[in-house]
């Protein structure tokens, strides 16, 4: 049945478009360029436009949403200021291939090229960080990019795609058909694995001696966790989570070894450097995982399973690719093999690496830790709450001691390391309306580089607990100072220059707590816990040079990880 | 080692950009690209001159399948292709060098196009080899500019009889 064709303006299909596509949230703001569209969204009912308070906010808002719920998240920006202030939350969703549409206002298109007000050339500046994006020269393709917007960007390896919409676009008149099917001929992921493939690595898996999964955020993106699961339990493999990877397999699974890489774990980088077959699933041997590539696993027979055929062979050679989307093929290869061998020495080999080295801090202490308060927040969440983290030390803390129990639980900027992410990502995680705990965790340098999106939450009444980690320093780079870099702490000392945090939430309506004893963190979070109907502000004031250990320096082995101070000043581990 | 690579892209606005973006943002190297119009006048073929190792030209072939407006990449190198340049190359003569510069455009099958009373331009085509010969042997003469197309490649037919005919 061919639809009936109507007279509609662009911002009308804009709209007709984003209701085909079941768009339910739309963040951003507004500017000259789409006020228009802003005309029209007056008056419709079938979307929520959140307004942020900076087009960042907006931008990092719907990653957050679009992590969470697995939809593709929706913003709206003006032209010129309005667009390059996206610049960064695109290139961060880029980056974890999160899939996102930006619709960002253009002068009309006779002005384009004349240095006009509030001109920049968004298409030209995002090319290298989106999948795609497009400019719109004639309404009449208006609906057509559109939808192949929300194609390309959900599908295959997600990622954000903008469409610069030119004022002029905004305002003509067309008529309106929204298109069924998207063909791009040069766009044909592939999405089932190759069936050899699966039947080789099952033959290598089978015979393997010490097999090991490596699991990052293509199993999130796949919706697989549930047959990673079920995969690893069958056969009795050991999980190892890259930061992205994290909430895919339980946290605290007798067979979960923690996350890998710089900050991992010791017992999992030893599973890496010693297992005889490494598979590798939704994972891309990122450099913060790997250190250096040549010996990492260095004599393991390498499986990688991806859908984005670009990752296989880019940092790391392996010896069999199997191209495709992770749920299918972990389900051929469950049919292939659940035979569950008991791998004793293997398993006797790796608790004797958990028991050598396992994650530790100084405990119990006279300083309040952030370590500590993860592992407090973990317990009394039962590990089920959605943990937004931002970066730096505490964000390898909350991987090494939050224990995640479920996928999209754990919202982290993990390939572009985007100090602010959290404050503005929680936000959009809130209008998920998931009923779960939502915590963001900041630290006191990240939190202030997006502390205006407090205001959003205010306004909303959204149940967020934004919690700050003020150790009054920028920490990892500190940390870096300390340790590569003579003690110079060049810039990374904020206590003198932070501002009072209480004050700032209580400025914006948001009931804020300050402690720094641990004894207090129980009470504390039991209290913020038990509000569920507001956002709550909690600063933690935490020991300033605490240390993220382990930890293998740029560019080593995997093998040569630090495990403490190297001149212990008597107070850590 | 040179490697050429040939790729279909849709003919539209930025899919030379986004190819060329690809390669700079990724540090890739560029020796030369060419760009133009197809049978089909939607599709563009792009010819570009690359360097790199096995797994260099293996990213850079799947980074270009990566992008949306290409429709196919076929790395040339090791097939049976045919490879041409063009250049234009102006030249500055003295009494009694005319004669020779002529005969060195003659033995290189090249034209020349322009000539007045100072310099002479030459226009030669032929595998970017060839060209860079007769370059150096211009050069000693005096080259007063150079512009150079950028390679352009194909692969040659297979040489096969098509099947109808003998059916004939």
């Amino acid at each position: 049945m061919t639809k009936k064709k109507k007279m509609l303006t662009g911002a009308d299909i804009f709209f007709e478009s984003l209701r085909e596509e079941g768009v339910e949230k739309v963040f951003g703001y507004p500017g000259g360029a789409t006020i228009k569209i802003y005309e029209k969204l007056y008056d419709i009912d079938f979307l929520e436009h959140i307004l942020t308070r900076h087009e960042q906010g907006a931008t990092h808002a719907a990653d957050g949403y679009a992590r969470v719920t697995g939809k593709v998240g929706v913003v709206l920006v003006t032209s010129g200021p309005g667009a390059t202030n996206t610049v960064t939350g695109i290139a961060n969703a880029y980056l974890d291939s999160i899939p996102m549409v930006i619709f960002t206002g253009q002068v009309p298109t006779s002005l384009i090229g004349n240095d006009a007000f509030q001109e920049a050339d968004i298409v030209g500046i995002t090319r290298p960080i989106t999948k795609h994006n497009f400019i719109v020269r004639d309404v009449k393709e208006l609906a057509s990019t559109i939808k192949k917007a929300f194609y390309i960007a959900s599908t295959g390896r997600p990622g954000p795609v903008l469409i610069d919409m030119p004022k002029d676009m905004i305002a003509a008149e067309c008529e309106y058909e929204y298109p069924e099917k998207v063909e791009i001929r040069g766009y044909k992921p592939t999405v089932k694995g190759h069936k050899n493939q699966i039947k080789k690595a099952a033959k290598m898996i089978r015979e393997a001696k010490r097999p090991l999964l490596y699991v990052g955020g293509g199993v999130v993106m796949s919706n697989a966790s549930k047959e990673l699961t079920e995969f690893a339990h069958k056969n009795n493999i050991p999980v190892t989570n890259t930061l992205l990877g994290l909430g895919t397999f339980p946290g605290t699974d007798p067979q979960f070894l923690g996350m890998l890489g710089m900050h991992g774990t010791y017992y999992a980088n030893q599973a890496v450097n010693n297992c005889d077959v490494l598979i590798a699933v939704g994972a891309r041997f990122d450099d913060r995982v790997t250190g250096t590539t040549e010996t990492f696993a260095a004599d393991a027979y390498k499986i990688h399973i991806d859908i984005d055929p670009s990752v296989i062979d880019k940092n790391v050679l392996v010896d069999l690719p199997i191209v495709g989307d992770a749920k299918g093929i972990l389900e051929e290869l469950l049919k292939e093999l659940s035979d569950k061998p008991s791998q004793k020495d293997w398993w006797t080999q790796i608790e004797g690496w958990k028991k050598d080295c396992p994650l530790e801090y100084k405990r119990p202490d006279d300083q309040l830790r952030t370590q500590y308060v993860i592992e407090r927040i973990s317990e009394k969440t039962n590990g089920d709450a959605i943990v937004v983290s931002d970066v730096g030390q505490h964000q390898m803390w909350v991987a090494q001691y939050y224990k995640f129990n479920h996928p999209r639980s754990h919202v982290s900027s993990g390939g572009l390391g985007t100090m602010g992410f959290s404050v503005p990502a929680a936000v959009g995680v809130a209008f998920a309306n998931l009923n779960r705990p939502i915590v963001s965790i900041s630290g006191d340098g990240g939190f202030q580089m997006n502390m205006q999106e407090l205001i959003t939450a205010f306004y909303h009444n959204l149940p967020i607990k934004f919690f700050i980690m003020n150790n009054c320093f920028l920490g990892m780079v500190r940390q870096w100072q300390e340790l590569f870099h003579e003690k110079k702490y060049s810039f990374t000392d904020l206590c003198d220059s932070n501002p009072i945090f209480t004050n700032i939430g209580t400025a914006l309506g948001i009931e804020s707590f300050s402690i720094y004893k641990p004894e207090d963190v129980d009470d504390i979070l039991d209290k913020v816990f038990a509000i569920n109907d507001r956002p709550v502000l909690v600063e933690f004031k935490v020991s300033k040079e605490d240390l993220v250990f382990p930890m293998v320096p740029a560019g080593s082995s995997i093998s040569d990880m630090i495990h403490k101070r190297l001149k212990p000043k008597g107070d850590i581990l | 080692m040179k490697h050429t690579i040939s790729v279909l892209v849709e003919n539209t606005f930025g899919a030379f950009d986004r190819v060329a973006t690809m390669f700079s943002a990724r540090g890739f190297n560029i020796h030369s690209i060419s760009i133009g119009e197809t049978e089909q006048s939607d599709i563009s073929r792009m010819t570009i001159v690359t360097s790199g190792d096995k797994q260099v030209i293996d990213q850079i072939v799947k980074q270009l399948n990566r992008l949306l407006d290409t429709i196919k990449v076929t790395e040339l190198t090791g097939r049976a292709i045919t490879e041409r340049e063009l250049a234009l190359i102006t030249v500055t003569f003295q009494k009694g060098s005319l004669e020779e510069i002529k005969n060195i455009t003659d033995v290189f099958r090249g034209k020349i196009v322009d000539i007045n009373n100072k310099s002479l331009m030459i226009e030669v085509t032929g595998p970017p080899r060839k060209i860079d010969a007769i370059i150096n042997v211009l050069m000693p003469f005096g080259i007063k500019e150079m512009a150079r197309s950028g390679t352009v490649a194909l692969s040659r037919g297979e040489q096969i009889r098509p099947k109808n005919e003998y059916k004939k």
